[in-house]
């Protein structure tokens, strides 16, 4: 908007509408101000809480309670060991973090390699092949996805109970493949929709059956589709806290990182700054994660979003 | 959980779709190879979608009708062992619940987070899109920066909130005080009112309630951003231009050119964050714990599932939560529905 002045200068110089001319003037102006103010409150509303939380990280409590109003951090106060203590395990005093991590990643990329399993499969068949019941499968994904999980978060956690499964992450690593699996064979199916059958049938013709022609001509193809899947599920997986608190609590050494941030959140004993440096840990593998896909996620994000 | 990467995937079938296969099928072939290509093609689907089917029945379709049938039942925590699919129907749950003390005022207050919550998101959203529409340099960036709260994990984002917002040490309260001028520190997060004045009229403002709206905001307005930036490449310059050339203004272009064209996608994000929203339990569990007139339903049915441990009445609850969600939306699929396909 705040590059149009000089196309509208001959207008201007014609002389009519003088009344138009000067609204149209006055509003590109005004726009042209207030762009780069709304621009900036963006920006700096959507990440001036994490730079709060780096920052938080890397002070101790007292520097924090001396002065809560510091927005930078001196040489002086410039304390990492926050971190040492989050991921140091309990029995030396830590938080132990560095456990949470791995019970994180653990149950992220179980969910990660099982889902795909589950959902390529069935993304390519739902897209591809007419089978009995394909229209009404499609429509039970759509209504999953949209259940509230709280709904079913009651069901599951008195099963879990009864079955002694609570506090175990593969009870937990089930309930989120049978989360996103829905979502994934969603996207991917949108995906295998775009390849030409056309080369499916030349395989085919070639002599590969079925599962030969998905392994070497479909597969290779979705690729990118099924990388950005993955990075999704990874980042839900990761995220996810409703599930883990209902069944994960009460064991502390199968905590994931959202979980154990939440329990020690509660708590008195543990410095807050030290949680940051907490917080810091579950969210910067996220926030890296998606800078270096941020071109394939995107991507993946607005699939589909054209139509509207 | 799964609001991170579904959304956007099903809006539907990209444009560029192909043919569906049935058709293709259905175009090839002479009548009785057809038939033995269509049991083999049904075979080979069935068992490719086979594990997906079971483990969403399993873990989705079986609890939910259990949690049909838990909600008939009386069912408390303790006595949970001999607890079936089967026991005394009753609707003593339902009856309970619809009048016990709180339940409205949660469903009201759900209904005034997901209303306010999902316009204030998709409002900032558009302002966002159209602010960052034309390319400049840095642009890329600061796409990206905006989406951060978007893909953050909930449980560091609320943390961070609470901890600005705390009223011994919090950022927000220093500045308030000392900056601006406040006469005592805003606990934001656990006062249900404070007394405030604007333009001299004195109001109770429900402080912990605008606040986890105001979080929704700015967690989720990236998302309406995402998809309405993706809309806007996709509006033709052409009309744009020709409006300019007969001398439209740049509220008058959007009003008539950009606005009737972003309407289906804002139909589409409101029926999706809506839906969202009003199922959110981590957001509002995680910054007030549902304390302080901010108790929404699927927070009540979490801590009548574990604080109390009356199964039956959580379920009835986030049975009833449930329906009113499908009543909504189908109301609204009604009222839109046909708009939108048109559009």
């Amino acid at each position: 908007m705040s590059t149009t002045t000089s196309t509208r200068a001959p207008n201007r110089a014609a002389g009519g509408q003088a009344k138009g001319v000067g609204r149209d003037g006055f509003e590109n102006t005004l726009f042209a101000i207030l762009k780069p103010i709304v621009i900036t409150l963006l920006v700096l509303v959507a990440v001036v809480p994490f730079y709060y939380m780096v920052l938080l990280s890397f002070r101790s409590l007292d520097s924090l309670l001396r002065n809560p109003g510091a927005l930078w951090i001196t040489p002086a106060e410039f304390d990492p060991s926050t971190y040492l203590n989050v991921l140091a395990p309990v029995s030396e005093g830590g938080q132990g973090f560095a456990n949470f991590m791995r019970n994180s990643l653990l149950v992220a990329l179980g969910t990660v390699a099982l889902s795909l399993l589950v959902a390529i499969p069935g993304a390519y068949a739902v897209s591809r092949l007419a089978f009995f019941g394909r229209r009404q499968v499609s429509g039970l994904f759509l209504a999953v996805y949209f259940f509230p999980s709280i709904l079913l978060a009651v069901p599951l956690f008195v099963f879990f109970t009864q079955i002694g499964l609570r506090g175990s992450l593969v009870g937990l690593l089930i309930v989120y493949v049978s989360q996103v699996v829905a979502v994934s064979i969603y996207t991917l199916r949108n995906y295998f929709a775009t390849i030409p059958v056309s080369l499916e049938e030349a395989a085919a013709i070639d002599g590969a059956g079925r599962l030969q022609t998905m392994w070497r001509v479909s597969l290779p193809l979705a690729m990118p589709a099924i990388v950005s899947n993955g990075l999704f599920i990874f980042m839900i997986a990761w995220n996810e806290f409703l599930f883990a608190l209902l069944f994960l609590v009460e064991r502390r050494e199968a905590w994931t990182v959202s979980l154990g941030l939440s329990q020690l959140g509660g708590s008195i004993e543990v410095p807050t700054t030290v949680l940051m440096a907490g917080s810091v840990i579950l969210t910067l593998p996220i926030i890296l994660l998606f800078f270096a896909s941020e071109r394939l996620l995107v991507g993946g994000l607005t699939a589909g979003a054209e139509k509207g | 959980m799964t609001q991170l990467a579904g959304g956007p995937g099903r809006m539907g079938p990209a444009p560029n779709l192909p043919p569906e296969p049935e058709k293709l099928v259905g175009a090839s072939g002479k009548r009785g190879k057809r038939g033995f290509r269509s049991k083999e093609e049904n075979r080979a689907g069935l068992t490719l979608i086979s594990p997906t089917l079971i483990i969403i029945t399993v873990a989705v379709v079986l609890p939910i009708l259990w949690a049909v049938s838990l909600a008939f039942q009386r069912v408390r925590l303790i006595n949970i062992r001999g607890t079936g699919f089967f026991g005394e129907y009753t609707l003593a749950n339902f009856v309970n619940v619809i009048t016990s003390d709180g339940f409205l005022d949660a469903l009201w207050t759900t209904l005034l987070y997901s209303v306010l919550g999902t316009a204030l998101a998709i409002g900032i959203g558009l302002i966002a899109a159209l602010a960052l529409q034309k390319p400049f340099r840095g642009r890329g960036l600061i796409r990206a920066a905006l989406l951060i709260p978007y893909v953050a994990p909930v449980v560091a984002a609320t943390f961070v909130w609470s901890t600005m917002l705390n009223p011994q040490f919090g950022v927000v309260n220093w500045f308030g005080t000392e900056v601006f001028g406040w006469e005592e520190p805003v606990a934001f997060l656990s006062d249900r009112s404070v007394p405030a004045s604007i333009f001299g009229w004195q109001v109770e403002l429900p402080i912990a309630l605008i606040t986890v709206i105001l979080f929704e905001a700015w967690r989720s307005f990236p998302f309406a951003f995402l998809f309405l930036t993706a809309r806007l490449q996709a509006v033709p310059d052409v009309l744009d231009e020709a409006a300019r050339i007969d001398g439209a203004t740049p509220t008058q272009r959007f009003r008539h050119i950009l606005l009737p064209q972003l309407l289906p996608t804002i139909a589409v994000l409101s029926v999706l964050r809506f839906i969202w929203t009003f199922n959110n339990f981590d957001d509002i569990y995680l910054l007030t714990g549902g304390g302080a007139g901010t108790e929404v339903v699927s927070v009540r049915v979490f801590n009548y599932l574990t604080a109390r441990g009356d199964i039956g009445a959580a379920s009835a609850q986030a049975l009833v939560l449930a329906v009113i969600l499908a009543v909504l939306v189908t109301i609204y699929l009604k009222l839109f529905g046909r708009q939108e396909e048109q559009a």
